[in-house]
């Protein structure tokens, strides 16, 4: 092949080179998320309640311990319970979830966290607790919300604070 | 004894064409595709140079990250805006000659037998530069970091490794911590030297590894890079909030692929996928094909040296292309220092250790005469017998000798009544003697060496070890009492028998003219 061929072939495909690289690296663009939605996120760590309830130890077990170990006179159950969660949007239940406790003995904090879009607009959510394996939510938060589109809206669960917390203005 | 001429994929017959376009365009001493594993080590260089620089400017912190990366873009836009570009643009050209390099090798067959090493070793390799390329995405926390950092945690939490989610670590500005940017800036540093380990590591077991592209193409790819570090320097795409999900992201899809898979597939799918696929190309190496390139080892005996004849010239060392010849101590007692060993699992019987070794000479007295080093299965008096039985059916005024290649174009087809032909496990099997021996006393009028194409050899080294001691650059050197015009080298690939009957019909032709007919 004639040499200024060559050097137009090889232009060419450093032309080509750079322009896949350059196309590849940005394009084309992703959508995450549709432009009408919002996302919630469920994003919490609890602890449900023990399985059974704590007890005092009776003199013939406290005789079997070693001394150092008698000053403990409550014992209760390692294993907790199960943590129910679930939110609903405008009456409609968006997610239920059974969290089991982490660990071995079952005897840990149950997490979770979960990415859960939904259209923009104003909406009544409700979520729900139960971390005593008892029939009813014992926490229970309701608020109308506006999530606006490509919002996220953080639900927390705090104990301390009284249970859900709904932040709407999570940004930096 | 002879080894079967390997079967043809179609995809190997279009890759052969193109890079024989490629050569016509480069030429063979330039052609990209010929430099692949040496372009990664380039780019890799290119990538570590330019992230030293944006590392000085960088700043680790919620706050600072952002800022300090804008900074560079903007401010200091003529080097650390180009800088940026150059470290991002060559990140990904790591990529697409990393994953061109996979593909040829893999095509080509060259990833079995002691081949495994590089082979396996490059998966690992392939891990860790895409660990480090989305690793170096969240260094810039813009929304597109923003966005990678939540998808990488998400796709993390599926596995059952951690007591919490990790992408809790990621729902507020609030529970994200400063030190996350140290982290990561560590890990962008590390990693690096870890795929430097291991690129090491990837070559160890090959003699002579080209880690270096031509001056002039490592000129042309910078050039390359940075005229688009200027036509389109790199941006970020605003700073991250933890409050505004990232909607349309300008995605690297080179590193960034994975994340919008796991939009489509669950996460535990994407690791399916991800597992099952570099378990996949570890174990390929032993896979059945159809189109096997190097013979089983119970098929093709490795390499035996034979003491007698060896006098530990260290020639057969010289040439392995794979390091699977060592030196050790004499241990029968003769007067030389030390005597070639064979390391039986980096052997793939290629021969051209029975090309080096000087008692491979032809015109060796003794009918059943050995080597120093030689192949069980293809004995060098064997193949003298064969040259010579074949040398001796020849009929015509112009007869030619071609020696060739297994593994390059098949000279099988160029056999008539007045054209013998010798194919060898690689052409750097054979003693330069053997031409003399065929030349001499008019066994033939003209000899053709053909092989792989230059620059291309299947077993690496074999063209230019021939190329050099054919011109006597190289021991064992073709003596000069060996006519040179009636030798004629021609590297051909598979793809190009016709251009190689071509060039023996003109060889055929020149020698006629010669001979006065």
């Amino acid at each position: 092949m004639a040499k200024p061929l060559q050097y137009i072939g090889q232009g060419l495909l450093y032309a080509l080179f750079m322009g896949v690289i350059g196309y590849f690296s940005t394009f084309p663009a992703y959508t995450h998320l549709p432009p009408e939605e919002a996302l919630i996120k469920l994003s919490f760590s609890h602890a449900g309640k023990p399985k059974g309830a704590c007890r005092e130890r009776t003199p013939e077990e406290l005789a079997k311990l070693p001394m150092y170990q008698r000053k403990v006179t409550t014992i209760c159950p390692r294993e907790r319970e199960n943590v129910v969660v679930e939110l609903e949007m405008d009456g409609e239940q968006l997610y239920h979830v059974v969290l089991e406790p982490g660990g071995l003995s079952h005897s840990s904090i149950s997490s979770i966290y979960r990415r859960i879009p939904v259209k923009a607009g104003t909406h009544t959510l409700k979520a729900r607790l139960n971390d005593n394996g008892g029939d009813h939510f014992n926490y229970v938060h309701e608020e109308t919300v506006n999530l606006d589109p490509g919002r996220i809206m953080l639900i927390d669960f705090k104990e301390g604070n009284g249970g859900f917390i709904f932040k709407t203005h999570n940004a930096t | 004894m002879i080894i079967p001429i390997p079967t043809e994929s179609f995809v190997r017959r279009v890759l052969l064409r193109l890079e024989g376009i490629l050569n016509k365009i480069f030429g063979n001493d330039l052609n990209p595709l010929y430099y692949l594993g040496a372009l990664g080590f380039y780019f890799f260089w290119v990538v570590v140079v330019s992230g030293a620089y944006i590392y000085a400017f960088y700043k680790t912190g919620i706050e600072l990250s952002y800022p300090s990366v804008e900074y560079l873009t903007h401010e200091q836009w003529y080097l650390g805006g180009v800088m940026r570009s150059l470290h991002r643009y060559a990140s990904d050209a790591l990529v697409v000659v990393m994953v061109l390099h996979l593909l040829r090798e893999f095509i080509l067959g060259r990833y079995r037998g002691a081949r495994w090493f590089a082979w396996v070793t490059g998966v690992l390799l392939l891990w860790m530069i895409f660990a480090a390329g989305i690793n170096g995405y969240w260094m810039v926390w813009d929304k597109l970091a923003q966005y990678s950092v939540v998808a990488t945690m998400e796709w993390f939490d599926w596995l059952p490794i951690f007591s919490e989610p990790m992408s809790q670590s990621f729902i507020s500005r609030e529970v994200l911590n400063d030190r996350f940017f140290s982290l990561i800036s560590f890990a962008h540093v590390t990693i690096p030297l870890f795929i430097l380990f291991f690129l090491w590591i990837h070559i160890m077991r090959i003699s002579k590894p080209v880690v270096n592209p031509r001056r002039r193409l490592a000129l042309g790819m910078l050039l390359t890079l940075l005229i688009l570090a200027l036509v389109k320097p790199v941006l970020s795409q605003g700073s991250a909030d933890m409050g505004i999900e990232p909607v349309n992201i300008d995605i690297d899809w080179f590193y960034l692929f994975i994340h919008p898979l796991l939009d489509v597939w669950s996460a535990g799918e994407v690791w399916a996928l991800v597992i099952g696929l570099s378990v996949l190309l570890s174990v390929l190496p032993w896979l059945p094909t159809r189109h096997k390139q190097i013979p089983k080892r119970k098929q093709i005996p490795v390499a035996e040296v034979h003491l007698k004849d060896c006098s530990g010239c260290r020639l057969c060392v010289a040439d392995c292309p794979y390091e699977a010849v060592v030196m050790r101590p004499r241990s029968d007692g003769m007067h030389f220092l030390e005597e070639a060993v064979v390391v039986p699992d980096r052997c793939v019987s290629c021969g051209i250790c029975t090309g080096a070794c000087p008692s491979s000479n032809a015109f060796r007295s003794e009918a059943g005469y050995v080597s120093g080093i030689e192949m069980p299965s293809l004995p060098i008096s064997g193949l003298r017998t064969a040259m010579m039985n074949d040398m001796a059916k020849l009929e015509g005024d112009v007869r030619i000798m071609v020696f060739g290649c297994d593994n390059a174009a098949n000279i099988q087809k160029l056999r008539s009544e007045n054209v013998a032909v010798l194919s060898l496990p690689c052409i750097a099997m054979l003693p330069p003697s053997f031409i003399e021996y065929a030349l001499h006393e008019h066994h033939v009028e003209g000899v053709l060496v053909t092989g792989c194409r230059q620059n291309d050899c299947y077993h690496r080294l074999g063209v230019l070890w021939t190329e050099r001691r054919l011109t006597a650059q190289r021991e064992p050197r073709l003596r000069i009492r060996a006519e040179r015009d009636r030798i004629r080298q021609y590297w051909a690939a598979s793809a190009d028998l016709k251009e190689l009957e071509s060039e023996l019909e003109s060889f055929r032709s020149g020698l006629q003219r010669g001979l006065g007919g």
